[in-house]
């Protein structure tokens, strides 16, 4: 499998992870050559073999709804880069509409 | 005096406190100094808690002069990796991304090392985020083996490892993915243990992986470490992969020996291309000596084990990349500012993220995407299936399983960062037991012809942690190593030591 630099650049824009060109370039060499190498799997994983996600086989685990304490809202936002009037705050993402 | 607390272990020192002839601060006091001596040259701590530590081993004298219950592990002094969140303390899980992050709550491992009293000395150096064998991805520098300062302590755990074998702490926490707990073992001489998946909870452990993370101890010798997950293992409703058992108890089943039971040798792992000739010569002398004290050993065979590589880089990218996407300036950690939230977001990770992290969450973000979903992502899956059901029927010929825990001892800094898939091939013994979530660890098997350790992988069924220690005690016992790291670049042993050390002094 070898990647174009528009693939790089198209993997990292859904990653939303800002590249550099050299970046990119490096990562092209590097991502196909680890994908080459991890493409080994496709010899041996046939059909009939079923997937499996996770080790352990626990599944709806559910537990008593019961009140306990938790952190408050400040605690919850104390961590943010940004924050007002309690919430989160990010460039905007919505458009102003004219009215 | 001093050198004899740093050199002592958990279960000694909890004896000679409880007998009052030392007390948990100048334990803590010791380790505290002993770290200040050393770590600027061993950089295993990214923090020292030197003031909690010394209150929390106060808050132990007091109580236990004034005839109070105290914890299994009081007064006991721990590493804890930086991936674990500690209220209140950075936790910055070796990236520039969290450098200034402090949580607000305790992980479940650290509220169980508080209740059972233990000393966190300080966060302990790894890989950023945990991604990485030699500690090197570390956005805060390297950590150094204690036994040569211009090798590598494996990773990702390496400074949890380094501390450890390097008498700055007695017992240490590390986390285990694809070989992040007993490949660092291996390389620094001490035990490391990853715990059946589900075994101790990952409440508060920053994800990296979810379906292979898991908590582990790290110890200087196999009982401590039994201690250790003791105190840290059983149900946690905070974690819904939790195992619904209670906390486990290994006490005198650890010396039962090894009389009576089948030790499989894993054919493929002693077979494998890269394994260094002298590695190999060291574990099938372990193998040999577990014969000698009455194991039955049998020939067993994984045939998949070769794919858990290849499955496993994609499976752990593919989960980082989804786990990883909490990190985007919003919530927590950096914010680098931009016209639109796409834009501060996409800069915020250029920024915070490493190279080998962007690596990952590049490969992931491929194996997930549109057309390549089933070809990578289930494809690895069904891989996964298989190395499952060929430990099964391993298992049903023998008790545990046996091999080689790295292919090779620890290699000088520098000499992989160029190459990913030679970092990566590290974990190439570790990673099947990770896949299939189940137990292992690596205990001291002898040094390498340059006199570096070299460590042993136990493997058993899932829970069968009591029966994987067995082995590994009774083989620890048996060989009776020295295990001070010594050689012409290594770190000075404590000042005033047992005699033998003294040479190494001068």
């Amino acid at each position: 499998m070898a990647l174009t630099d528009d693939d790089v650049r198209h993997v990292a824009r859904l990653a939303r992870l800002g590249l550099t060109e050299d970046e990119v370039g490096a990562l092209r060499g590097e991502l196909s050559a680890i994908l080459a190498y991890a493409e080994r799997v496709q010899t041996v994983a046939t059909a009939d073999v079923p997937p499996t996600s996770h080790p352990y086989p626990l599944v709806n685990v559910l537990r008593a709804d019961e009140p306990r304490p938790s952190l408050t809202p400040a605690e919850a936002i104390s961590t943010a880069p940004q924050a007002e009037d309690g919430r989160f705050r990010v460039p905007r993402i919505v458009e102003e509409v004219e009215p | 005096m001093t050198a004899e607390l740093l050199t002592s272990g958990a279960r000694e020192l909890a004896a000679r406190m409880r007998a009052g002839e030392v007390s948990a601060v100048e334990v803590a006091q010791a380790h505290l100094d002993r770290i200040a001596q050393t770590d600027d040259r061993l950089h295993a701590f990214l923090r020292v808690l030197g003031d909690d530590a010394l209150a929390t081993a106060a808050d132990v004298d007091r109580r236990r002069a004034a005839g109070q219950p105290v914890g299994a592990l009081a007064g006991i002094p721990v590493a804890l990796k930086d991936v674990l969140t500690t209220k209140g303390v950075e936790t910055t899980c070796g990236s520039k991304m969290l450098e200034h992050y402090r949580p607000v709550y305790d992980a479940t491992v650290v509220e169980r090392l508080r209740a059972a009293d233990a000393v966190i000395v300080g966060k302990a150096n790894m890989d950023e985020f945990a991604m990485g064998s030699s500690t090197e991805n570390s956005a805060f520098g390297p950590s150094r083996n204690p036994w040569d300062l211009q090798r590598v302590p494996g990773g990702t755990s390496g400074g949890s490892t380094a501390a450890a074998a390097a008498f700055q702490a007695p017992l240490a926490i590390g986390t285990d993915t694809g070989g992040s707990i007993r490949q660092p073992a291996a390389l620094c001489g001490v035990v490391g243990v990853k715990p059946t998946y589900g075994l101790v909870s990952r409440y508060g452990l920053v994800a990296f992986a979810s379906s292979l993370d898991q908590v582990g101890p790290i110890a200087r010798d196999v009982g401590d470490a039994a201690l250790l997950l003791e105190a840290i293992g059983g149900h946690d409703p905070c974690d819904s992969t939790s195992i619904p058992t209670p906390p486990p108890s290994y006490g005198a089943e650890l010396e039962r020996g090894v009389e009576g039971l089948r030790i499989g040798v894993v054919r493929e792992f002693l077979a494998t291309e890269g394994l260094a000739p002298d590695v190999r010569a060291r574990v099938e002398e372990g193998i040999a000596r577990l014969g000698k004290l009455g194991a039955d050993l049998v020939e067993v065979s994984l045939p998949h084990a070769a794919y858990g590589l290849p499955a496993y880089y994609l499976i752990a990218p593919s989960e980082c990349s989804s786990n990883l996407s909490r990190f985007d300036g919003v919530r927590y950690g950096l914010r680098v500012p931009g016209e639109t939230t796409e834009q501060m977001m996409a800069r915020t990770r250029e920024a915070g993220f490493g190279r080998e992290v962007k690596r990952r969450i590049m490969i992931g973000t491929y194996a997930l995407s549109a057309g390549y979903y089933d070809a990578y992502y289930v494809s690895a899956q069904r891989v996964r299936t298989l190395i499952i059901r060929d430990f099964a029927a391993a298992h049903e010929q023998c008790d545990v399983l046996v091999g080689p825990t790295a292919p090779e001892t620890a290699f000088p800094l520098g000499a992989k960062t160029a190459d990913p898939i030679a970092m990566y091939l590290q974990d190439v013994f570790t990673i099947p037991s990770s896949l299939a979530g189940t137990p292992a660890l690596s205990v001291p098997v002898g040094l390498d012809d340059a006199g570096l350790p070299v460590g042993l992988q136990v493997m058993a069924p899932v829970l069968g942690e009591g029966v994987m220690f067995r082995v590994a005690r009774a083989l620890e016992a048996d060989l009776a190593l020295d295990l001070t790291p010594r050689g012409p670049h290594a770190l000075e042993p404590p000042a005033g030591g047992p005699g033998r050390h003294r040479e190494l002094v001068s």
